[in-house]
């Protein structure tokens, strides 16, 4: 790893402060960005841990809407009675990302920053359409991935919490790949208030994605066997030595199935 | 250059080094703590798990700066006079061949063994064998490592 200046501030504006460089990078739980460190495919001059924050980690409810800080691990997410209370299809995901030695570590605003095509929580923000917020404004989940690796995030900015309206049911499966148990593909369904909505991951060469057809299907009837007649492209979709477009074609519709039938 | 404070296997310790060190090369290289494992830094095979504020993590996949004030447990710390009963068991199942995973995997076992008492789970063999998920054995297969975890829950 390349030299990098440590920072832990003690409170947000003052992380703001030291992200004002444009080679500085917010450090959240490291499982990420640590690796991509170490292979010289990222070289920040500092790191801002936001950790430490008061008010950064931790989940509360208020007003009806889950509120999880972004530091909050995903062991934490997985075992919160809060979580498991309103949203567990969320910590059914959160007890299945990594291993257990990363879940302690990776946060919930780490992934969602990082936008990984492969990881799990984008498919979980994006179906339930949550609201990120950050420490300048709520963005729309709709609005906030904008492709493989990319976000709304402006330079600087922080990703203070996540708020999740409870869905009617939720539920997500995902076809781990077999060494790296990374997402292959992912498929997260939600009834919300807004109907049913579905995001792949792990599948689209652009990143996470909603599927209009699945989304219909399921609206009608929300049953695994509605999404037997639904039509899923090849297109788009990445082609690797794991898994063929066709494959991850045919893969979203069987974990669209299974993220149904565990829907609670 | 950060000056970091840790309790680690119960001693207080103080070291400066630089930013990017890694927890792996803090125990390893600056404490001479070389039983946690270096096997394949990049997060996958466990080798280098030990315990940070009562929790498992990969050693090599945290900056020892950030941990400044934690409470460190590594492979060294574990046995209290007599041998932990996680190592114990380990020696008694042959749950090793060459070794160079074992400090991981009985760092891993004890973390999953506490974890699952604290929640009133039961640690079935389906569940230790998912739990293992992050900790990779290359020599063998990984039967006798879950034997070994199995007996040592029923000890601890």
């Amino acid at each position: 790893m390349y030299d990098v200046s440590y920072h832990r501030p003690a409170s947000l504006a003052d992380a703001k402060a030291m992200l004002a460089s444009d080679d500085a990078k917010v450090l959240a739980g490291g499982q990420t960005l640590l690796p991509t460190m170490k292979q010289h495919l990222a070289a920040p001059s500092d790191l801002v841990d936001v950790r430490r924050i008061p008010g950064m980690s931790g989940v509360k409810v208020e007003g009806g809407k889950l509120v999880i800080g972004a530091a909050t691990t995903h062991a934490e997410v997985a075992g919160n009675a809060d979580v498991l209370k309103h949203v567990p299809s969320l910590a059914c995901l959160a007890a299945g990302i990594g291993d257990p030695a990363v879940r302690h570590m990776g946060t919930i605003g780490g992934s969602i920053a990082n936008n990984d095509p492969a990881a799990d929580y984008p498919s979980a923000i994006l179906a339930l359409n949550a609201t990120v917020v950050t420490d300048r404004r709520e963005i729309a989940a709709d609005d906030y991935f904008q492709g493989m690796f990319t976000t709304a995030l402006e330079p600087g900015e922080i990703i203070t919490a996540v708020k999740i309206t409870p869905p009617k049911s939720g539920g997500y499966a995902k076809f781990p790949n077999p060494a790296s148990r990374y997402a292959m593909v992912g498929v997260y369904v939600a009834q919300t208030g807004a109907g049913v909505r579905v995001a792949v991951t792990g599948a689209g060469q652009d990143g996470v994605f909603r599927h209009d057809g699945l989304e219909a299907a399921l609206s009608a009837r929300f049953a695994p066997e509605a999404v037997d007649g639904v039509s899923v492209s090849a297109d788009g979709l990445l082609s690797d030595i794991h898994g063929d477009a066709a494959y991850r074609a045919h893969l979203v519709k069987v974990m669209a199935k299974r993220a149904v039938a565990a829907a609670a | 250059m950060a000056t970091i404070s840790m309790t680690v296997n119960g001693k207080a310790v103080k070291r400066a080094v630089p930013d990017n060190t890694l927890l792996s090369e803090f125990l390893r290289e600056h404490l001479r703590l070389t039983g946690t494992h270096v096997g394949c830094d990049t997060s996958q095979c466990g080798a280098c798990v030990v315990h940070v504020d009562g929790r498992a993590i990969k050693s090599c996949t945290a900056l020892a700066a950030s941990l400044d004030g934690a409470t460190v447990t590594t492979i060294e710390g574990l046995a209290n006079g007599d041998l932990h009963p996680m190592q114990k068991a380990f020696n008694d199942n042959h749950g090793l061949q060459c070794g160079f995973c074992t400090p991981g995997m009985i760092m891993s076992g004890v973390d999953m063994v506490a974890r699952y008492k604290a929640e009133g789970r039961e640690l079935t063999e389906a569940a230790i064998r998912h739990e293992l998920e992050g900790n990779i054995c290359r020599c063998t297969g990984y039967h006798n490592i879950v034997k070994s975890i199995q007996q040592a829950a029923a000890e601890m």
